[in-house]
């Protein structure tokens, strides 16, 4: 379990990274915290002449403050949300998920732009992004575009990343003093992957009301109008287990154990977000 | 005996572990630690493919300098671990495949280069051509008429199968009779260093030297001289420090045979350090057990009769020295646990599969044999309206039959087994439990309580492994004692140490006769070069072996120096003492340290008579009676289930152990919670599994989950002390028993809280969605008089 033979560099500015990926005669892979690329790399499961690093570039572990919501560079660890050097703009649901990924060393390496891109079903970060409504933005050499999170991935282990593209940065938006979240997800151990993650927001000041479906085969199912489903925020919230059961199924869930658990994982992100 | 320093550190104190100084600095010394000048590290060609015929390895002519194939292994044998059961079939396992492959991961070709990056490289490039053959991967199907053959020879898959009757006719018309299929699912050892190996040729020493973290240097070193054709002093194993073994590094390996062979030509180094993919996948796997059981009973929960067919998938190859017969005709021997009851009936089948081999794994055959009887009591239990314990109680050897020769002639030398389980039972409140599952619990989950029993024979010796016939029976374990000039000792043992506190315990015995500070005593092991003959450290042995080898040296030893001492007193040697690590007499004393300083700096002082033995012994050691001691232990555990994840949780866990004498203490509930972090791995998440083409589902932690911390409950322990009657200080062997109970503790207290459905889980491990599964497959809703606190949560879905 020893990686091949590879170059690596480390660029100082995205605009050094950019002209490193762009390389088509190669094989390059962007590492960032390496938590999951590192064990690809020994099992040669993915197998780089190029390996470029992209934690030395400053404006990738940045912060940005916007009117209406913050944008997280690509490279700022799991282990910033949780110890609360991103300023929280989502009443807590941000360093309250983080603090539950995986052990603290991989925490204190592991980036959000690195966990999404991977795009491991399983992960935290791209359930409760989708439900409080996040958006990643991409650099390439057709220039930025900015995607929803739940759009961003594409499959297991697939994002919509373009030959030469980057994620750069990650963009919140801030929750309203009304807006309510919850988070649930199952383990069959402490930092193991999920089995089944359920997470809302609800935003009646702003009119969202999200609800996420994780760790499924694939994508999460991502319902954006979900006051049916669970109600629409401005009342106690209380989920339609039926028309979740219906919904699950519908997104290709066959499995009725796995509905089970699904739902139920919803269901207590619900229950457990009352007295939020 | 009064201890000099007024700190106790003989027989029975807690002393903290000597070796844990350089442990837990992180200054211990690993196979993967040393560094020679000049070493290369080596990278296998392993199959692909679980059965197949090799037609060919092709091996690109750059690279053909630096690869090993079978066919450059002249005159190398491969290993063959017999045994001496009626009908047992030997099979060779290659140490490099030729013409036929039988499990993923069988060694194929050894690549070497200056990494193991730039080895994995060359492995890289040997291409390898097969036919695939129809995979072998269900011992139940291996028994099929129409079932692929692992070795043609044999005419079927069975290694080997006993029987065994007493009486089983007279139980048959028990008015209770319940039969289960139950089953254990296959494990990986997981070990946090996983094997490796150093080997150099010495020219100096005429020698091959061989760094391997072994639990059995000798037993290593013996069967590497086989197969390679030395004679044994050619050979020195060193097994350094070893971060845990659990019977996998009791193996030999073909690995250790491939870089030994290649050190003898080679001129430098060469090391194969083991990474996990290559542990859990072709290494390390043990455990997987099927059971077709039928209990016999009365209806007040009197136990009538156990009649059992037994499969154990010992996997393709009989490893070294244990064989592949171990685990199931020990399954035999040992399936009645700790209870008396007249009739019995087992048949044992020992089944080849395209797997790798099955090694004895801490508890080896008693995990799965204490699952599978202890689930039927508490199945008893339920069928006679009894509370579990209650039946228990009334089946349990009792203290006054002791020493006990139970229906397998088993000879129980001591203990009060039903004392363990009702002090277990004391320690948790019965009746509140089953008031709380009456009401339910607010959460919605299900508790339950369950408890498992089992005795734990360790230290068994010749006349017990004469009758196996396998490549090691073990006999007078022997050790070393040695004084130093300056007053301290060496003590020297053929066992080694992979966890066991052994360079603190053996100590302890040598100062409870000696009276010498322990600091200034050192233990020397792991090396066959300084140490006496032994078969190692395994079945829990240790204590009772080396620990009575050491205290009957040192016995030879004090009087060697009281020898000495009385001269230099001026007394008769039968009138002094030893006493606190000075030799006394009436009119005065000296100090072990000047009776050494005599010897060996001032021998002009030492009188003509003097036994010329020195101040050095090497002595062997049996018990009185070596058919071995029996510790046990009840565990309790109280669980909740939550029946919407399927989740357990472990509430309480409760042990009370009786491992007679405690060397220390400390140590001895060190063992108990490494035992049980194994055991819950064991009951709740360690699995490793296999396609229908035998190909191994995980090869990585991601998939092959391990127990951390937060899923290991700090157990509540007790001690009872019922001294062994034929060993030294009524010392008994207990390094395995923390593994053995919990699956039986845990999965009797899952089915306890999953009564209501009508359903029990009898598969290890209890994953949440085995729990979902049984609750689905039970068909209905939850019964009796509990508040229906999960339907109140809205649990429409449950059916």
């Amino acid at each position: 379990m020893k990686p091949v033979n590879f170059d690596y560099a480390r660029p100082g500015d995205v605009a050094g990274a950019l002209r490193l990926i762009s390389d088509e005669d190669h094989t390059v892979k962007i590492m960032a915290g390496s938590q999951s690329l590192g064990p690809m790399l020994n099992m040669r499961l993915v197998q780089p002449d190029l390996v470029v690093d992209i934690t030395g570039i400053a404006e990738l572990r940045d912060v940005g403050d916007g009117a209406d919501a913050i944008v997280i560079g690509a490279c700022v660890t799991h282990a910033d949300f949780e110890d609360l050097r991103v300023p929280d703009v989502t009443r807590g649901a941000l360093p309250s998920v983080a603090r539950g990924i995986a052990y603290r060393a991989v925490r204190n390496r592991g980036t959000i732009g690195g966990s999404i891109t991977h795009a491991d079903p399983s992960a935290d970060w791209i359930s409760i992004l989708a439900a409080v409504g996040g958006k990643v933005t991409l650099q390439g050499p057709a220039g930025s575009r900015t995607v929803a999170v739940e759009d961003y991935m594409l499959g297991a282990l697939e994002a919509d990343l373009q030959p030469g593209e980057m994620l750069v940065s990650v963009t919140v938006p801030k929750l309203s003093a009304s807006a309510r979240w919850g988070y649930y997800k199952s383990c069959r151990k402490t930092g193991e992957f999920a089995h089944a993650i359920g997470s809302f927001m609800v935003d009646p000041e702003r009119g969202v009301s999200r609800a996420v479906v994780g760790a499924t085969e694939s994508r999460p199912y991502v319902f954006k109008d979900a006051r049916k489903l669970i109600g629409d925020g401005k009342s106690d919230l209380r989920l339609d287990s039926k028309l979740a059961d219906e919904l699950v199924e519908a997104e290709g869930m066959a499995d009725p154990i796995n509905r089970q658990t699904h739902v139920a994982a919803l269901r207590r992100a619900i229950e457990r977000a009352q007295t939020a | 005996m009064a201890e000099k320093s007024g700190k106790a550190q003989g027989v029975g104190a807690s002393v903290l572990r000597k070796e844990d100084d350089r442990l837990l600095r992180g200054r211990g010394q690993f196979v993967a630690d040393i560094r020679m000048a000049g070493m290369k590290d080596v990278a296998f060609v392993r199959s692909p493919l679980a059965h197949a015929r090799l037609k060919g390895v092709q091996v690109p002519e750059e690279v053909k300098a630096r690869v090993v194939t079978a066919a450059d292994l002249e005159a190398v044998k491969p290993i063959r671990a017999v045994s001496g059961l009626a009908g047992f079939k030997p099979s060779d396992q290659p140490v490099l495949a030729f013409e036929k492959v039988r499990q993923v991961g069988e060694l194929i070709a050894m690549c070497v280069a200056d990494t193991r990056a730039e080895a994995e490289d060359i492995a890289a490039m040997v291409e390898l051509d097969f036919e695939e053959l129809p995979a072998v991967h269900d011992m139940l199907a291996a028994r099929k008429p129409d079932s692929a053959l692992l070795h043609e020879e044999w005419g079927d898959n069975v290694f080997l199968e006993t029987f065994v009757d007493v009486n089983i006719d007279s139980a048959l018309d028990a008015p209770i009779k319940i039969r289960r299929q139950i089953s254990t699912a296959r494990q990986s050892m997981a070990p946090m260093e996983g094997r490796g190996t150093v080997a150099y040729w010495d020219n100096r020493m005429e020698q091959l030297v061989l760094y391997t973290g072994s639990q059995m240097p000798h037993i290593v070193r013996t069967g590497l001289a086989e197969c390679l054709g030395l004679q044994q002093r050619q050979i020195r194993i060193i097994s350094p420090d070893v971060g845990g073994g659990f019977g996998y590094k009791g193996i030999l390996l073909p690995e250790d045979i491939c870089l030994g062979w290649y050190a003898m030509k080679c001129g430098h180094p060469v090391r194969w350090i083991e990474d996990r993919r290559e542990h859990l996948t072709a290494g390390a796997n043990c455990r997987e057990h099927h059971y077709d059981i039928t209990v016999y009973a009365d209806r007040d929960g009197t136990l009538r009769g156990v009649d059992c067919v037994a499969h154990v998938d010992s996997g393709a190859y009989s490893s070294y020295p244990f064989s592949a017969c171990l685990e199931a005709a020990q399954v035999a021997s040992i399936l009645p646990g700790p209870y008396d009851f007249p009739s019995y009936r087992c048949r044992t089948y020992s089944m080849a599969t395209n797997k790798c081999p099955i090694l004895p794994y801490r508890g080896v055959a008693r995990t799965g044999v204490c699952y599978a009887i202890e689930l039927m009591m508490d199945a008893i239990a339920r069928e006679c309206g009894m509370e579990p314990h209650e039946v228990r109680l009334k089946n349990l050897v009792r203290p006054e039959q002791m020493p006990f020769d139970n229906i397998t002639k088993k000879h129980f030398d001591s203990g009060d087994y039903p004392e363990a389980l009702r002090r277990a039972m004391a320690a948790v409140d019965l009746p509140g439990i089953r008031e709380r599952q009456r009401q339910g619990e607010p959460d919605g989950r299900l508790i339950g309580i369950g408890h498992s029993i089992y005795c734990e024979q360790g230290a068994h010796g010749t006349s017990v492994y004469a009758g196996w016939g396998i490549p090691m029976v073990p006999g007078y374990e022997q050790a070393t004692i040695r004084m130093t000039p300056d007053g301290g000792l060496e003590l020297r043992i053929g066992a080694h140490s992979h966890g066991q506190s052994m360079e603190t315990t053996l100590p302890q015995v040598a100062h409870e006769i000696l009276g010498i500070d322990i600091d200034r005593i050192k233990l020397v092991h792991g090396d066959t070069e300084y140490t006496p003959y032994s078969t190692g450290s395994w079945g829990s042995r240790c204590a009772v072996m080396s620990g009575g080898a050491v205290a009957t040296a040192s016995r030879e030893l004090a009087k060697l120096a009281k020898g000495i001492g009385a001269h230099l007193l001026q007394a008769k040697a039968e009138d002094v003492e030893l006493v606190d690590g000075s030799v006394v007499s009436a009119s005065g004393s000296v100090t072990l340290a000047e009776i050494a300083h005599t010897w060996y700096r001032k021998p002009q002082h030492l009188p003509v008579s003097v036994d010329t033995r020195g101040l050095e012994v090497t002595i062997g050691h049996k018990p009185v009676r070596d058919s071995g001691t029996f510790s046990y232990a009840a565990h309790v555990a109280t669980v909740a289930v939550d029946p919407e994840m399927g989740d357990i949780e472990i509430l309480d866990y409760v042990i009370v152990e009786d491992g007679g004498k405690l060397i220390n203490p400390m140590v001895v509930d060190g063992q108990i919670y490494g035992g049980l972090a194994q055991g819950i791995g064991t009951a709740l998440y360690e699995e490793m599994n296999f396609d229908a083409s035998g190909q191994p589902l995980a090869s990585t932690f991601a998939d092959y989950l391990l127990p951390g911390p937060t899923e290991v409950p700090a157990p509540r322990l007790d001690h009872m002390e019922t001294l062994a009657p034929y060993t030294e200080f009524g010392v008994k062997g207990i390094g395995e028993g923390g593994a053995i109970a919990p699956p039986a503790a845990i999965g009797n207290a899952v089915n306890d809280a999953l009564r209501r459905y009508g359903v029990e889980l009898l598969h290890t491990p209890m994953t949440p969605h085995r729990v979902l599964e049984a609750i689905r497959d039970a068909g209905s809703r939850p019964q009796g008089n509990a508040r229906e606190a999960t339907q109140k949560q809205g649990q429409g879905e449950l059916v």
